[in-house]
Formats: C-alpha cells, structure tokens, sequence
C-alpha cells in the first residue's frame, strides 16, 4: 500500500497495471510540482546570474562567472546531499522536498544564466544606443528595452530545460522523496515485480516529453507571429 | 557671428591603430544646418556618435553649448566625465540613425512617450499630446498604435525623427538617415527633415548620401577625408567649384 492506494497482484498484469497507477499518477504530481518549482527558481536565479554576469565591475563579473561555473561542474547529487546533510549542521533545516527542489534550482540557473545572456546578446546593439541617445537610465533600459526583447527569444530553449529538469527530478529520491521513480520502486520492492511499475515510469515519462516538446515548438511557431522575434 | 554649439578642438579617436579622427577641429554656430560628406571609413559618423556620447575620444576636447562634452570641470580642472555629467549633457541632443533602432516591442505612441515620461517626467496626458504634436508633424498620426515591424522603412525613420524630437533637442544628428531605404522611400524622410531645416533655432548636424539634399538645406558643407574636414564651405561653392583635387574626385564618383 501507499498513498492509500492497494496493489492487484492476483489478476495479471494488466489489472496490476490499472491498480498502481493512480499512484504512479500521485508520484508524477510530486515530480511536476518539484519539477515546475525547480524552474521557477532557475529562472529567478538565472536572471540574476546573467544580470551580475554582466555588471561593468570585473570583481563582481567574475566572480559570478566563477559561481555559475563551480554550480555547472559539481554534480546535482553532490549539491543536492550539501544542502540536505550539511546545512542542517549549520542550523538551516529546510523540508526535503523544498531543499529537493531548491537543488534543483540552484543547478538549473546555471545553464539559464547563459541562455538569458545569449538571449540579451542577441538584441541588437542599436537599441542600447537608441536608448542611451534618448538618455533612458540603464536599469530603464534593461527592463524595458533589452529584456522584453531577450525573453520572447530565449522561451524556447527555456522549454527545453523545463523538460530536462523533469527528467531529474527522480534524483531526489535519494533524499527520501517518493516521486514517480521512487513509488515504482517502492512497488518493485513488495511485490518482486519490477518490470512493469518501471515500464510505466518510462511510458508516462515518454509522453510528458512529446508533450512538453509539442508545446515549446507551438511557442516557437506562434510568437514570432504574433510579432516577437525569436531570431 | 554667436558662439558655436558645438565644437571639437583637435579631437582624436582610433581603434587601435586605426585612427578615425584626426586632431579634428570643427565648429557649428546655434542655428546651422551642416552637412558632413566623404568617402565611407573618414570619420563622418564617428563626429555624430562623438556628440551623442556613443564613443568616447582619445585626445583633444569637444564643447557643446560652451561646456565640455566628455571632460567636467573639478576644482578648476578638466577630469574626464562623470555617467552623471553625459547624462545632463545627452539632453540636449537628439539622433537619428541609419538602422532607426526604433524599439520594436513597443507602439508607435510608446516609442514616443516612453523617454520623455521616464526621463523629463512628463505625464502620460503631457507625453501623449506631444507625442501627437509630433506624429502630425512627421503625417503618421493614424499610425500611433501600430508596432515599427508593421511600417514601411520610410514611416519607420520618420517615426525615429519623432521620438528624437520628442526630447526637445537643441541639435539634431542625422547618421545617415535614408541610406537604409528603398529609393521610393527616401522623399517622404527628406521632407521631413526639410520641414525640421526651415525652423531656425534647431541646429542640424547630418551625414548623408544625399549630394542634392545637402545642398537645398544645408547653410554649410563639410567634405571630410581620413579623420578631418579636408574642405568646407556653402553648398554652392564646395558642389559648384570645389577647390580640392580630393573633393573633385569624390564628388565625380558620387555622381
């Protein structure tokens, strides 16, 4: 039993099937929901990666590039464990499925940083000259001029990273969070069968991913006739 | 004869060792309307983009209304300036580009209202009436809510024109500014800028193409050849009876 669900083992496999999967589907919420949390602190954090990635004083460039570039080249396990086990010692106890959550964040804003600095790259240069001649303050011109015109564009390789983050999110099971990898491997354990609890994780992944996928290239397809460059 | 709004006293800039102005002294009076013309690479956008604080200079020293553009004056000496002073200073100027750099994402009427409301305060009534003034003035009034992507190129850069003006400049730069459009399309920006000649407090600097236009409205000519004014005088006299060799072939190959 889990989630207050009961397992069929004596009506075959397919009656199997039908009766775990409402808690895979209980499994599968807790992914999407560390999944979409995880992103939106990339997106936060990332932004402002790629704001201080680009601040005029080299000491705080720097030393974020340094940051993005220690939180890119450790393993999301090895972060994932320092915030769960060593914060802890420290005083700073979060739930697991936040601290969970907050890994995964933390490693995905690294990757979004970039995206949103090739994103603001890729505005063209006379639009900071426009807006310096019309003496806007940078910060104005930042918000209102550069990054309304860097989004649009980066939207699509956002899309993608949401659909990598999903993908792992099973990681966190080794902190004790029962997501969807996690319950089949819990029903793998008491009723010795493996191979269709997994299977099913695989199926039910496989069709969030066309999914996703589907709706980043609509996004693809869509703003820029709506008027946004995505260049 | 009043004392120049601009002048540049032996100004030099390079990229490396590229030397694009070159110990240039050049002055405009308040009012003028000067033309600068020479082959591409001699420097002639550089003087603009200069004054308009998009480059900085090496050497020498520029003075606009009286007061040095890229230098303040600090317990009476000049130190190079401040953000704060390029700021107040950038009010007085107004520029036009080649490309119109018109902000895409937003309307017509927002691209016009959105430096005078963030940076003269304007209300939303006040920038929105002026923004209209100007849109009159350039004849796109039935424009204002579209987006610069649904423009010709041509209502794009008379749209650019306006939101300059929108800032109420004292000098006008105009960087080349029908050289990105379609032969059709360059009359109506002309017209423009003509309308704008004819009123006499607004001091014109512009780099353009346009051997014709430079004549009908300019008060004077500048021909400038690798990084300085190599001949200047009235329209009439550097078009009709150049005295340079250089400036006779370059005139005779821009047809």
């Amino acid at each position: 039993m889990l989630y207050g669900f009961t397992w069929d083992t004596s009506n075959g496999e397919l009656a199997f099937a039908l009766s775990i999967l409402p808690i895979l589907l209980t499994g599968l919420l807790t992914t999407l929901k560390a999944a979409f949390l995880g992103f939106f602190v990339a997106c936060v954090l990332g932004l402002l990666f790629a704001v201080l990635r680009g601040m005029p004083s080299k000491l705080v460039a720097w030393s974020t590039a340094v940051l993005i570039e220690f939180i890119r080249d450790t393993p999301l396990i090895v972060q994932l464990f320092f915030l769960y086990y060593v914060l802890p010692e420290y005083g700073i106890v979060f739930p697991a499925f936040l601290t969970g959550a907050l890994a995964l964040g933390i490693q995905y804003s690294a990757y979004i940083s970039e995206v949103y600095r090739a994103g603001i790259q890729a505005v063209d240069h006379g639009q900071r000259e426009a807006a310096k001649s019309l003496d806007l303050p940078p910060s104005r011109t930042f918000t209102h001029v550069i990054l309304p015109q860097a989004i649009p564009r980066v939207i699509p390789a956002m899309g993608n990273y949401l659909v990598s983050i999903t993908k792992d999110v099973p990681v966190l099971s080794v902190v004790t969070i029962v997501e969807m990898l996690n319950a089949a491997k819990i029903i793998g354990d008491q009723t010795f069968n493996y191979l269709v609890p997994l299977s099913m994780v695989g199926g039910i992944y496989l069709i969030l991913t066309i999914f996703a996928s589907a709706l980043v290239r609509l996004a693809d397809v869509n703003l820029p006739k709506k008027g946004i460059p995505l260049r | 004869m009043s004392d120049p709004i601009i002048l540049f006293d032996k100004v030099k800039k390079a990229y490396g060792n590229f030397t694009v102005i070159n110990e240039l002294d050049f002055e405009v009076r308040r009012g003028e309307k000067v033309t600068i013309i020479g082959p591409s690479g001699s420097g002639k956008s550089t003087v603009l983009r200069i004054l308009m604080t998009l480059e900085g200079i090496n050497a020498g020293a520029v003075y606009v209304g009286g007061e040095p553009l890229w230098h303040e004056r600090r317990n009476s000496s000049l130190v190079p300036a401040s953000e704060k002073h390029l700021r107040k200073m950038r009010t007085q100027l107004g520029m036009v580009f080649q490309q119109f750099n018109l902000f895409p994402h937003m309307t017509v009427l927002r691209n016009l209202t959105e430096a005078p409301r963030v940076v003269l305060g304007l209300s939303k009534a006040e920038a929105r009436h002026r923004a209209e003034e100007l849109l009159e003035l350039v004849g796109l009034v039935d424009q204002a809510h579209k987006f610069p992507g649904q423009l010709s190129g041509g209502q794009q850069q008379r749209v650019g024109i306006a939101r300059a003006l929108a800032m109420r400049p004292k000098i006008m730069l105009f960087d080349e500014p029908t050289s990105a459009l379609d032969p059709e399309l360059v009359g109506e920006v002309l017209n423009v800028i003509r309308k704008l000649a004819a009123e006499h407090d607004l001091t014109m600097l512009m780099v353009t193409h346009e051997m014709r236009f430079a004549r009908e409205i300019s008060d004077r000519v500048c021909f400038f050849d690798k990084g300085r004014i190599r001949e200047e005088g009235p329209p009439d006299q550097l078009f009709g009876q150049p005295r340079e060799e250089r400036t006779r072939d370059f005139l005779r190959a821009v047809g």
